[in-house]
């Protein structure tokens, strides 16, 4: 409501400016005119004349210009018709500023504004998020403790892997950043910012993410993190031999309880001949020990199951990113295809989803 | 509610700008008093909503309100609190909007202290101003709303572009837009005269403050922009000849011409119709300025804008306000009374000179900036035109009008003589012969122009000094008297001597550092020295530091000459992670005039980093120069005094000729 009451007082205020002249009438100033500038010019030419600037011959020159001027101005002010008071135009522009001025605001205002939206300034939402939000609410505080000492290392080590898991892999990355400049260097650090900025990439393992796992490595060759994703950048290199002989030498050395076992070896899988789109470990694991048709079988079911889901629901860009993904891991690029047009329409009413999509098509390096 | 209301404030300021264009023009048609007055207060009221409308957009931005798709896309809430208020005019909407706010000023401006003019006339100019206005908004508000919201907010924003975090940028676009929006006003002056068929003396000396504020402007404007791009970019250039760059030259060159051939109308009552027209290509080019940068025709550091909606519009109001304002010329131009008359060779006759060298200039910067253009457009070739083409055509045009600048100062009005002219310049051009001989003994060998060159500048300054000297009668007369009559001196003679003098020392700065740079580019290893001009410079160490919104990588170098230590420098390269891209930001040591400037390349895996180190001589003059020219400009904008141009009278009879 107090809204419409700020807009009110403002189209009056507007109206105001219009109807005022109009109610003083003659009452205004009638302004300056040319004879009035050349008879200042005249008095400073006697100026100039009294302190030496020009000579008296000079002067006297331009006095008789100016003069002429003057005159010619005096004459033109003669003809020229009085001023004069014409009531019905005055009512006019009146009516005009009355309707005319309320109407082209509103029909503007109106079709391009959203009066319905509040402010949301972020100060306001991090106190908003109270109530319902308690894990989002925590990270606002440490991160407004962390605004205040940004060298307490324990801080961000602390919330970076929580933000990780929010999917905030940008503010990921920069705490992992300072918690390594303020908490110190370590293999698993690295390895963690490497995974965020993978993250941030959507997925894709840059060179910059690439070189943080090259860190963790010379600090911990063992480190199965950093590893993991070296083998994932030379898949996604295309250097599937590379890629393999990492995850094996991982899979030799490490304890047959290592809890990263499975995904592993389904990546192993993935490299060494069937390729399959991103599933769960359970499902990766039951993959594993599957004859090559039923394996096909399966993830063909998984990408169908998909592929229907997001008939239903099309709002989830992740999971049609997954499933053009998939298509294109199984060389079915028509599929792959026609599924990026159903995303388009699915999202194509939501700006901020399309530019998502389009994101991680990049990543794909699928333009389609 | 500060979103909604600076919408709708924008929304009154366009309905507002509608009542304003054409009411007082009814007004002034059948002479109705109030009806001109509408055009006073609405204008006043106008810049109130703008001013409003702005204030809230800076708000939204303060506050990161991320419901706001133009907060969303330009800001982050992590960025330093300058930032997030330069910001809003960093990016396209933002800077629409402080366009039309400015606008607005200027209208406000005229509106409040324009008292002394014809009723009449000012309900013309706050009209046209209006017009102009009306349409912007409608840009605004249509193809470029920084008001749109998003329903559900996202909980960060996508930054600035990191190359526009810089405290540069605070500055230069409204220094710009100050100066290219100022022209505004001797645009609605001209078009107001050319409906009102009646044109003098006096409308010069009303229009002479606006056109020198701009002016004034757009000079500080030009020379912040050219130093921006040479600490941020990291190339370490001033001036690129890019088309951004030539679009804000080209109004400057022609606002000097036109400031020139106002003062002829002001003090001579001559070259009015001249004078009417440059005023409205003043502000056309500014418009194509506008254009050129805000439409995306050009890919370039600055064109951050990219949708044909926008430039299909832009390039409407472009046809629309200068074929308009050229019609309406061809129409009633010739309608308008001449001006006076003056021979040949006086100061009238200087300054026709001026505006010739100075529009050629212009049409030179016109032609090497839009043939490309057109040729993109008409055949699909993509070419460039760079500084070789600038440098064989703006040179040449340049430096006879370089000669020229001391005698113009020089010479009577309406007849003059230029043999007593040039005899009174003998001791410039004696001073610029010894540099010139100077130089050349003690650069033996080296560039042939460069010397002439700074001759030529000298010769500039000198002149200047002279042209002082004569004034005061200086050693021809104690000099305790000489000193009265300096500080007698109307503060528009200084302002021209500043102004002129400026020219000199730019040129002094441009000639020494495109001739006398000296650079070293390699990779060097932490603990290397390289030998720049006689500074050692030595890597102590890169070191990795965490900014606000970046990551910055350092290098410190420290700087030694013959052994001493002098400073130590820092420069660094930045990486953004929001938008993931980097800038460097290049150290400088300044030494007097002289510069060392090191910016820093990709580091390599052994260590190494690539560098650029160079060293200046005396480049900041080119800088300086802008400066006192603006100096120049303040102090004759200070004198409040009308211009009288005192004619020499004849002796004998001589043949004039017709100003135009």
């Amino acid at each position: 409501m107090t809204l419409w009451f700020v807009f009110a007082l403002m189209t009056v205020a507007a109206i105001f400016a219009v109807l005022w002249p109009l109610s003083r009438g003659r009452a205004a100033g009638t302004g300056g005119s040319e004879a009035i500038v050349y008879r200042d010019q005249l008095a400073e030419i006697d100026r100039d004349l009294a302190a030496g600037i020009i000579g008296a011959a000079e002067a006297d020159a331009a006095k008789i210009e100016i003069s002429r001027r003057l005159l010619a101005a005096a004459d033109r002010g003669e003809r020229e018709t009085p001023p004069q008071s014409n009531l019905k135009l005055r009512r006019t522009a009146a009516i005009v500023a009355l309707v005319g001025l309320p109407l082209v605001a509103a029909g503007f205002y109106l079709t391009l504004g959203s009066p319905r939206l509040g402010d949301f300034p972020l100060s306001a939402r991090n106190q908003g998020a109270d109530a319902n939000q308690p894990l989002a609410n925590l990270v606002a505080q440490v991160e407004s403790h962390l605004e205040k000492s940004p060298t307490d290392g324990r801080g961000w080590s602390v919330l970076a892997p929580v933000l990780s898991r929010l999917g905030r892999y940008d503010d990921a990355v920069r705490a992992y950043r300072n918690a390594i400049t303020y908490a110190g260097d370590s293999a698993e650090r690295r390895a963690d910012l490497g995974e965020a900025l993978t993250g941030a990439a959507g997925g894709v393992v840059t060179s910059e993410a690439k070189t943080e796992f090259g860190r963790a490595v010379a600090q911990n060759t063992g480190d199965p993190k950093a590893n993991y994703f070296l083998g994932l950048a030379a898949e996604q290199d295309g250097r599937k031999a590379d890629a393999a002989a990492i995850w094996q030498a991982m899979l030799a050395k490490a304890p047959p309880d290592a809890p990263w076992r499975p995904l592993v070896q389904a990546a192993l899988l993935r490299v060494g001949g069937a390729s399959a789109p991103a599933l769960s470990d359970g499902a990766m694991a039951a993959a594993k020990d599957m004859s090559e048709a039923d394996r096909g079988a399966m993830i063909r079911g998984m990408v169908d199951r998909l592929a229907t889901r997001l008939k239903q629901n099309g709002d989830d860009v992740e999971g049609w990113l997954r499933l053009v993904r998939a298509y294109l891991v199984m060389g079915e690029r028509d599929k792959a295809v026609g599924a990026l047009t159903e995303a388009r329409q699915a999202v194509g009413n939501d700006v901020e989803r399309l530019r998502q999509l389009n994101d991680g098509l990049k990543n794909l390096g699928f333009d389609g | 509610m500060i979103a909604e209301s600076g919408h709708y404030a924008l929304v009154l300021a366009l309905a507002l700008a509608l009542i304003q264009s054409t009411v007082p023009l009814i007004g002034a048609r059948w002479r109705d008093v109030a009806l001109m007055n509408v055009a006073r207060s609405t204008a006043l009221m106008q810049l109130l909503f703008v001013a409003a409308s702005f204030v809230a957009l800076v708000m939204l931005h303060v506050t990161s309100d991320f419901s706001v798709a133009n907060v969303y896309e330009n800001s982050h809430s992590l960025k330093p609190l300058i930032y997030k208020i330069t910001g809003v005019w960093g990016n396209h909407e933002g800077s629409m909007l402080l366009w039309v706010s400015i606008l607005a000023l200027f209208g406000g401006l005229v509106a409040a202290f324009g008292n002394n003019l014809p009723l009449s006339l000012r309900a013309h100019v706050l009209a046209v101003q209006a017009w102009i206005a009306s349409a912007f908004y409608l840009f605004i508000l249509i193809t470029s709303n920084p008001f749109l919201r998003i329903v559900n907010p996202p909980i960060e924003g996508r930054d600035l572009n990191p190359v526009l975090q810089d405290i540069g940028l605070a500055v230069h676009p409204p220094m710009l837009y100050l100066g290219y929006v100022g022209f505004s006003i001797s645009f609605s002056f001209a078009v107001a005269a050319l409906i009102e068929g009646r044109i003098d003396a006096a409308w010069a000396r009303w229009v002479r403050p606006w056109t020198l504020v701009a002016w004034i402007f757009l000079t500080l404007g030009i020379a912040m922009g050219s130093y921006w791009a040479y600490y941020e970019l990291g190339w370490g250039g001033w001036w690129f000849w890019d088309p951004v760059e030539n679009a804000s030259l080209m109004p400057w060159l022609a606002g000097t011409a036109l400031l020139h051939s106002a003062l002829v109308m002001e003090k001579r009552n001559a070259l009015k119709v001249w004078t009417i027209l440059l005023s409205i290509l003043t502000f056309s080019l500014s418009l194509l300025g506008t254009f050129l940068v805000r439409s995306g025709v050009l890919t370039s550091v600055h064109a951050f804008a990219t949708d044909p909606t926008r430039g299909v519009f832009i390039l409407l109001i472009l046809c629309v306000f200068i074929g308009g304002s050229l019609s309406l010329y061809a129409w009633r131009a010739p309608a308008l009374k001449r001006g006076g008359l003056f021979a040949p060779i006086s100061r009238e006759g200087a300054l026709v000179l001026n505006n010739l060298f100075l529009t050629t200039a212009c049409a030179t910067v016109f032609i090497g900036t839009l043939y490309p253009l057109a040729l993109e457009v008409l055949t699909g070739d993509k070419i460039s035109v760079g500084a070789p083409f600038f440098n064989l055509t703006f040179a040449p045009l340049f430096v006879p009008l370089m000669i020229a600048v001391p005698f113009g100062p020089l010479l009577a009005w309406k007849r003059g003589d230029l043999l007593g002219a040039a005899q009174r310049l003998t001791a410039a051009g004696l001073a610029s012969l010894v540099a010139i001989a100077l130089l050349w003994a003690w650069t033996r060998g080296g560039a042939t122009l460069a010397p002439l060159a700074i001759g030529l500048a000298v010769f500039v300054i000198v002149g200047v000094l002279c042209d002082l000297a004569e004034r005061t009668a200086l050693l021809r007369i104690p000099l305790s008297i000489s000193l009265r009559r300096a500080r007698g001196l109307p503060r528009a003679v200084w302002g021209t001597a500043f102004a002129h003098a400026g020219l000199g020392v730019a040129l002094i700065g441009i000639v020494c550092e495109t001739t006398w740079n000296s650079e070293y580019i390699g990779a060097i290893k932490p603990g290397d020295l390289a030998n720049v001009a006689g500074y050692q410079l030595k890597l102590d160490g890169l070191t990795q530091r965490q900014g606000p919104n970046f990551r910055e990588m350092v290098a410190k170098f420290t700087v030694s000459r013959d052994g001493e230590k002098l400073s130590v420098m820092t420069p660094s390269k930045r990486n953004f992670t929001t938008r993931g891209s980097s800038t460097t930001e290049a150290a400088l040591l300044t030494r007097g005039a002289s510069q060392l400037y090191i910016s820093l390349g990709d580091g390599s895996a052994d260590g190494a980093i690539a560098v650029r180190i160079y060293h200046k001589p005396l480049v900041l003059l080119i800088w300086w120069g802008p400066v006192l020219m603006a100096f120049g400009g303040v102090l004759s904008l200070s004198d409040r005094r009308l211009r009288v141009g005192a004619p020499k009278p004849a002796r004998a009879t001589r043949t004039l000729q017709a100003a135009e």
